[in-house]
């Protein structure tokens, strides 16, 4: 098993070791893992998937944002072994193919970053924002995308994006979230 | 994180026989604990995760109100139609608190047993009473901006930090529990506790003990109520004062009144006598004033939270102004009109 960062003590994480099956990004995979893993942890130090940021650990910033069973969650604050069952995407499941999910094309189009630090946490909760269609104004972006900090302070570009697309999907409402 | 055993009931009996060891916390939402275990403040030797537990609905009552599951999600309960059409001060407050993600794994349990944000109490190289009993108070001589002004203790001046608690105050919701003594329920003003000499206890549930569901009564306020929520930043963040306002009028008369305060106390602050006082007055300024002042006699500032006197005072005329013209507080636009 190789070191992590969620590993205190050697050895007791085999121990304690609980499996549970997680899809992820369309793969589903059997994992031992130890109860204290939080998600972030595991997608990040054992999946090598590190598209999903972690920005501060505690809830505040979004960096950490995934879809689980559809749904926009901070991924720091989930442990792993929560999780048995669940469908997980994360920002490396959003294009299909080669073919750029329609939020990531739109937050190049609109120049929606600067250091990319908190992008994916951005798109995945653009994506769950969009799933759960509460958001039409653009003061409702605003308010339900706070949960998404950052640092670069590109929020109109942010937005436009995400208005953009939304827009796109009132005109055609079978694209795919 | 400290390690921990980890169990998943799939029934209340046996999450209840879990957890009668002692160290044991059950895990919902994780958004709180999660934190606080990874901050070391929070040590249990066991956690049992309560996610499978048959918690998770919304039913109505006999009596015309609503039983809310302990697991159901704050942002599920928030865009719940009957919440949004019966309970809107319950919708308010829940969209006023946190973020949309964070809403989304956040449980109705949880939320009422959410920790305090007192800085000192997540600073571990701080004495804190909270924490650490008989450690002392950090808050007392340090950074009080966010602390309380109503009901402090020697030993403690944390806020309990919930909006949804604070709505459920002006409901006058219960909570339902089972637990090692039998089931009980419990009134809203009587779940959370002062800090009194033992701020280490938060709320009067006994350990081992669950909640499985909190109940409304049927009266709602749909009609004239408003969450006003006033905070360092306009979305995510805790409230410095917040204000839940309830009334029932006939022709422009107060029938019936509710005002509860959050952010300012280590519960949601209610005074009937404050509520009593704007019945049968015309639903106006000068009654307002009146129960403000009521409501916050005994109010005491740390030195850097004093503006919260006066802010609270105004923030209870401004709610209960926009309670009675029927124009609530927006979740999303946040001009306090
Ligand atoms: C960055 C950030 C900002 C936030 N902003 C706000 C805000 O503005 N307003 C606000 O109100 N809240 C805010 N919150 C707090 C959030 O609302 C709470 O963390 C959440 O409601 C807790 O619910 P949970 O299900 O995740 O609880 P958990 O973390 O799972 O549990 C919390 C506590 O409750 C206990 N518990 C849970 N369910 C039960 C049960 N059924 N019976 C007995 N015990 C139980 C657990 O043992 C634990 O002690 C914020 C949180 C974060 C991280
Ligand atoms: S890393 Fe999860 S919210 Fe910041
Ligand atoms: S682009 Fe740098 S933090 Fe958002």
């Amino acid at each position: 098993m190789e070191a992590g960062i969620s590993r205190p003590l050697p050895g007791i994480e085999d121990r304690h070791a609980v499996p549970i099956r997680l899809t992820i990004n369309g793969v589903e995979r059997q994992l031992d893992v130890a109860p204290w893993t939080s998600l972030l942890d595991l997608l990040r130090e054992r999946l090598d998937l590190t598209g999903t940021k972690k920005g501060c650990d505690h809830g505040q910033c979004g960096a950490c944002t995934v879809l689980i069973d559809g749904r926009r969650i901070n991924a720091c604050l989930k442990l792993a072994v929560t999780l048995d069952g669940a469908d997980i995407v994360t920002i490396e499941g959003l294009a299909q193919g080669d073919g750029l999910h329609p939020l990531q094309q739109a937050f190049i189009r609109h120049d929606a970053f600067q250091c990319g630090y908190c992008t994916p946490g951005q798109i995945c909760s653009a994506a769950g924002l969009m799933a759960e269609g509460r958001a039409r104004t653009r003061d409702e972006i605003r308010e339900l995308m706070s949960g998404n900090i950052c640092r670069c302070g590109c929020y109109p570009n942010i937005t436009d994006a995400i208005e953009d697309v939304l827009k796109d999907r009132v005109s055609e409402p079978a694209m795919p979230v | 994180m400290r390690p921990f055993s980890y169990q998943r009931p799939t029934g209340i009996a046996e999450a209840l026989r879990d957890a009668s060891g002692g160290g044991v916390r059950f895990l919902a939402g994780g958004t709180n604990l999660v934190d606080l275990m990874r901050a070391d403040i929070e040590r249990p030797t066991a956690v049992i995760d309560i996610n499978r537990l048959p918690l998770g609905e919304i039913e109505e009552t006999a009596s015309g109100g609503l039983r809310i599951g302990a697991l159901v999600p704050n942002s599920d309960l928030a865009y719940d139609s009957r919440v949004e059409v019966r309970f809107p001060l319950l919708s308010s407050a829940l969209l006023a608190g946190a973020s949309a993600q964070l809403r989304n794994a956040a449980t109705t349990g949880g939320n009422l047993l959410q920790r305090t944000r007192c800085y000192y109490f997540y600073d571990l190289a701080t004495p804190c009473n909270k924490r650490d009993p008989g450690s002392g108070c950090a808050a007392k001589s340090g950074l009080t901006r966010i602390h309380a002004i109503l009901g402090a203790s020697p030993h403690c001046i944390a806020v309990h930090p919930s909006d949804m608690a604070v709505a459920l105050a002006a409901l006058e919701a219960e909570v339902l529990t089972t637990g090692p003594s039998g089931d009980r329920r419990i009134g809203i003003a009587d779940f959370h506790r002062l800090p009194g000499d033992t701020p280490q206890v938060d709320t009067n549930l006994e350990p081992g003990e669950l909640i499985t569901a909190i109940e409304l009564p049927a009266e709602g306020f749909a009609d004239h109520y408003s969450y006003l929520k006033l905070r360092d930043r306009l979305s995510y963040a805790f409230a410095l004062v917040s204000v839940a306002a309830a009334l029932r009028l006939e022709d422009d008369v107060v029938a019936e009144a509710r005002i509860a305060l959050g952010g300012v106390a280590h519960k949601p602050w209610r005074n009937p006598e404050a509520e009593r006082l704007l019945v049968g007055r015309p639903a106006g300024r000068d009654g307002f004033d009146a129960a403000a002042r009521v409501l916050l006699e005994g109010s005491e500032g740390q030195g850097a939270n004093d503006f919260k006197i006066p802010l609270a005072r105004r923030a209870i005329v401004r709610a209960l102004e926009q309670a009675a013209a029927a124009t609530p507080q927006s979740p999303t636009d946040k001009r306090i009109r």
